[in-house]
């Protein structure tokens, strides 16, 4: 096995029961992450995107099938493990933000630090994403792209190993998402952030080292990108 | 956890409007709690201190004469600890600028040192001087009522002899705490009072040197009060005792007693309901406000922080939230119970008030608190961080509606959208629309309490006053007088109708049930005086037989008409009768026998005897009526019947609807505390989907009346529930209070139901404002842009 392999997952199945329908998000899916990756995953609505990245991030639980993370063993993980695997390892960023509306950006991004093991300071991540003159506005204040940044900073505070991020842009116009996809580009390189975008927008697939293409529950292509692009430089 | 503590502030901030309306329910429980609890048991330690203090002696007797030399007889009975003998006597008081009939007993003080037993506790000035003859210190209502103090003159009548004597004090004893003049049914501070004198002064006024006409006891540890009584009435028998009675029967403490287990009774049940309601709706509010977190606990779970610590957030959370109810309700509870509890002590006559603060009564309230509040947040927190995050985090799926019972019993199509949306609504959580409507019916209930007592009180007075005791006036002779006396009274100018009655103090036997009262000789249709059936219809006298109170038959003697009842009759020649019982009458206010007359003057052995008259007066010669009755040397007391009424009223108004009055205001609190609350977070739940409604192009009257629609429906449905609550709720306590000085009938008016109704529905009208407000500001974009 790779020694650069962070994340391995085999056989992966996830079923939803909703009220009396089963619902098969995830049908069998393999796949390893490398450190330090920047991977895109492209696919449609209900393709499994979320529900794979959910996996990964010890979110949710696979109904059959391994995921292991360096040495953890994520699919027999109790919750405390994975807990704990969540607060020292992954950073979130989801497509609503999900910011606590009650705290400010900088209180945002505490709420993490404050329980992680080698954070930044809130006021550095928060640099690092641009919103450096923004602390001490509560999210109610603040655009979506920059409520979508302060998401990210909160999320890279912890120096964590992996940044899942779920349609990070999806909510955000071009040129916000530009600069949303540049702080991300910006962590993944500085901080060598092994990180995963899941999107359903194409264009962003040129700023990954790899392009993961699911469909309906599976894996149905993977490619390298042998020019890996600047955000700056996508245009949609 | 600095952070989430800031996150706790603002949210608490945010969410003011609920958190006060959370407060007010949990101030009205807890405040009534305290309130009916501090009072209760304030009361009642005043009572032992005050009864301990003052020596309130264990048994008492009353006689004609008997030479002091008797007293070391009693003294050696066994079981009697102490004994104090008295002189007591009834006096007509004239008093200056005050032309009512006015009443004073009379008791010994004794010569030599402090009294033994029954001790005046002194309020103001001095007790009188041992030599002096003519000083009177006169009991604390009385001298309220005529603002007397010391250095005061007043004119006492005392066997026909007039005397002037000078208050030297204001005094209280556990004895007359509620002091009935003669003939009367209500304390009349105005016109009835004590007044304490020397004994040799009185003795001699009464022509009792060396004698005594009043014993008090009190008894050795552990000996029984039977026994001693029926010793001392075999001493006194040919003394003209009228029979001895232990402090259980001894009016005023009684009257007392009855009163604080009323309060007692007031103090369990109102808690119980006020507490029970704050929990649940606590609990409800706290699980439906976390439950409307789900997201946020989803997020932090997302970021690492395990359910313990989010679980943390929250019971802080709650317990900032509740501590503003529980400090609040106990303050006011304290503050209300100052206020009752002196209430109480000025009408009851109690010198001094302990208030007792148990500290039980706070850890029981604080328990209730926080147990229903972190009961309810365990189960919400749980329930949303038992969630995987991912799940936590998206918004809840949609709800799983069908179509009610009510569409599918063909009424969908008369229902338009909207209101199937208010139906369906309802039917998916049935239980919680249930416990809203339980919420609402209890402040219903609540809110009918004090209008019931209201109510049935005024029935109570017209059924006495109305339908059986119609004079204007009650003569009270001091001895029985032939019937003739009537003719002198129906020859004053202004009475048109003069009936006499006898009246004797019996102990009525049967089996081992007993009951000291008076039995009454009525005249056989009597019109002033009529005895009413069951179905207050009044019945004539049966001309031989004795008809008893419904409940002194049923509830004391137990016995049915049919059966012999035996009646001792305790003065004269003290006959033992053995009469059958002719029927039973209702009557809510004391208990009595009664006889016609002429069967009772038979049955005593005398000739036509009365013991007293009641009078018709023309109102406009009332005062000359009485003026000419106070002249009379045989008329020892004399009773207006307006006077009672108003008494009674005044009585009413003091104690009961005090306590009332501030349960409704509670109560009301309540109401609007489910009200408001069950509006606020419907509205945050769906604020979403109204949203959404709103940019479909529902108007806001359309989106209004989805939500409130709602919540009014259940308010509606909670109305008859909450009146039948309200019914049943008088009903325990109509039969909790009912004791043989009172029975409160169950009279329920409209007006009760409607006011209580009233008040709900103008809740419901205030939160829809507070929550319309909310509507007209819902951000319809921001709701499309950040959900999917």
């Amino acid at each position: 096995m790779d020694s650069n392999v962070v994340f391995r997952a085999r056989a992966l199945t996830k079923v939803y029961k909703m009220g009396e329908v089963e619902v098969v998000a995830l049908r069998g899916v393999d796949l390893d992450l490398c450190k330090g990756e920047f991977v895109v995953l492209l696919g449609p609505s209900g393709s499994g995107k979320s529900t794979l990245l959910n996996i990964l991030g010890g979110l949710d639980s696979a109904t059959s099938g391994e995921v292991h993370y360096a040495g953890h063993d994520l699919a027999r993980a109790t919750e405390r493990e994975l807990t704990e695997f969540r607060r020292d390892h992954v950073g979130f960023v989801f497509q609503f933000y999900n910011l606590i509306p009650s705290l400010t950006a900088r209180e945002n991004v505490a709420a993490v630090t404050e329980i992680a093991r080698a954070p930044m300071k809130p006021e550095a991540a928060l640099e690092l994403v641009g919103m450096g003159a923004r602390l001490d506005h509560f999210p109610a204040q603040l655009s979506g792209g920059e409520q979508q940044r302060v998401a990210i900073a909160r999320a890279i505070a912890k120096n964590p190993a992996v940044l899942l991020c779920d349609e990070p842009t999806g909510a955000l116009d071009s040129a916000t998402g530009i600069v949303v996809l540049e702080a991300i580009s910006r962590a993944n390189r500085s901080l060598g952030t092994t990180t995963v975008v899941i999107t359903h927008n194409v264009v962003i697939a040129g700023m990954a080292d790899r392009v993961i293409r699911m469909a309906d529950g599976r894996i149905s292509g993977s490619e390298r990108n042998t020019d890996r692009k600047e955000a700056r430089e996508l245009a949609w | 956890m600095a952070v989430l503590d800031r996150k706790l502030r603002r949210d608490l901030w945010h969410l003011r409007g609920m958190v006060a309306a959370i407060s007010l329910v949990l101030l009205g429980g807890i405040a009534t709690f305290v309130m009916s609890r501090v009072t209760y048991q304030s009361l009642s330690v005043t009572q032992q201190r005050y009864y301990a203090d003052q020596r309130f002696a264990d048994v008492f007797v009353g006689l004609v004469r008997a030479p002091e030399a008797v007293a070391e007889r009693l003294a050696a009975l066994p079981g009697v600890n102490e004994v104090e003998t008295r002189v007591t006597a009834v006096a007509n008081l004239e008093i200056e600028g005050f032309d009512d009939p006015v009443t004073a007993r009379i008791v010994s003080l004794p010569e030599h040192g402090e009294a033994l037993l029954n001790v005046p506790w002194l309020r103001r000035g001095r007790l009188p001087d041992p030599h002096a003859d003519h000083e009177v210190t006169v009991s604390d209502d009385f001298a309220a009522a005529h603002e007397f103090g010391p250095g005061d003159r007043i004119t006492a009548v005392i066997k026909g002899r007039r005397k002037q004597f000078t208050v030297t004090g204001v005094t209280l004893s556990p004895e007359f705490m509620y002091a009935i003049p003669p003939g009367g049914i209500f304390p009349d501070h105005e016109r009835y009072g004590i007044l304490w004198m020397n004994r040799r002064a009185l003795a001699t006024a009464l022509d009792m040197d060396g004698a005594f006409n009043d014993v008090s006891f009190s008894l050795q540890r552990g000996a029984d009060a039977r026994d001693v009584i029926d010793a001392v009435d075999v001493v006194l028998a040919r003394y003209g005792g009228a029979g001895a009675y232990e402090r259980a029967d001894q009016f005023s403490h009684r009257f007392i007693t009855e009163e604080l287990r009323g309060l007692a009774t007031m103090a369990t049940v109102f808690p119980v309901i006020f507490l029970g309601v704050a929990a649940f709706l606590l609990n409800v509010v706290i699980t439906r406000l976390i439950a409307l977190e789900r997201e946020q606990i989803g997020t932090l779970k997302a970021f690492g922080y395990e359910t313990s610590a989010i679980a943390r957030h929250y019971l802080k959370l709650v317990l900032a939230i509740t501590s503003f109810g529980l400090a609040a309700g106990i303050g006011a509870g304290l503050w209300f119970a100052r206020g009752m509890a002196s209430v109480y002590q000025t009408f009851y006559s109690f010198p001094y008030l302990e208030l007792y603060l148990a500290p039980a009564v706070f850890m029981q309230a604080v328990t209730v608190t926080l147990v229903a509040g972190l009961a309810g947040t365990a189960l919400a927190v749980q329930r949303a961080a038992s969630l995987p995050p991912a799940v936590a985090m998206r918004p809840e799926p949609p709800p799983m509606y069908r179509a009610t019972i009510l569409e599918r019993a063909g009424l969908r199509r008369r229902l338009a959208e909207p209101s199937r949306m208010i139906v369906r609504h309802i039917a998916r959580r049935p239980l919680r629309s249930g416990l809203t409507v339980l919420g609402i019916s209890a402040a219903v209930g609540i809110l009918m309490i004090t209008n019931f007592q209201r109510d049935s009180i005024g029935w109570m007075i017209d059924v006495q006053y109305v339908l059986a005791s119609r004079e204007d006036m009650t003569v009270m002779f001091t001895d029985p007088t032939p019937r003739r006396a009537l003719y002198s009274l129906e020859a004053l100018d202004g009475v048109t109708l003069a009936e006499g009655f006898r009246a004797v103090p019996v102990r009525l036997v049967h089996g081992h049930h007993s009951y000291r009262t008076s039995v009454e000789g009525v005249e056989p249709g009597a019109e002033l005086q009529r005895v009413l059936d069951m179905s207050l219809r009044p019945v004539p006298i049966p001309a031989e037989g004795v008809v008893l109170t419904e409940y002194l038959a049923s509830e004391i003697l137990r016995i049915e008409p049919g059966q012999m009842l035996r009646i001792e009759v305790l003065e004269g020649r003290r006959e033992v009768l053995e009469v059958p019982v002719a029927g039973v009458t209702r009557q809510y206010l004391g208990v009595n026998a009664y006889l016609s007359r002429e069967s009772l003057n038979r049955l005593l052995r005398e000739g036509p005897a009365i013991s007293g008259a009641r009078l018709a007066v023309d109102p406009a010669r009332q005062v000359e009526v009485y003026r000419e009755l106070r002249r009379m040397p045989r008329v020892a007391g004399t009773v207006v019947r307006e006077n009672s009424i108003k008494q009674f009223n005044e009585m009413m108004e003091q104690t009961i609807l005090f306590f009332s009055l501030i349960t409704a205001l509670l109560g009301a609190f309540v109401a609007f505390g489910v009200v408001y609350n069950s509006a606020r977070i419907a509205l945050s739940e769906r604020g979403r989907e109204l949203a959404s409604l709103r940019v479909l192009g529902f108007t806001r009257g359309e989106v209004g009346y989805i939500l409130l629609g709602e919540i009014g429906l259940l308010t509606l449905l909670a109305l008859p529930l909450g009146f039948a609550f309200g019914r049943a709720l008088s009903a325990y306590l109509a039969a909790a209070f009912a004791s043989d000085l009172y029975r409160i009938p169950l009279i329920v008016q409209p007006a009760t139901y409607s006011l209580a109704a009233s008040v709900v529905l103008i809740s419901f009208a205030a939160s829809a404002v507070l929550i319309w407000r909310r509507i007209a500001a819902l951000d319809l974009v921001e709701v499309l842009k950040t959900r999917e």
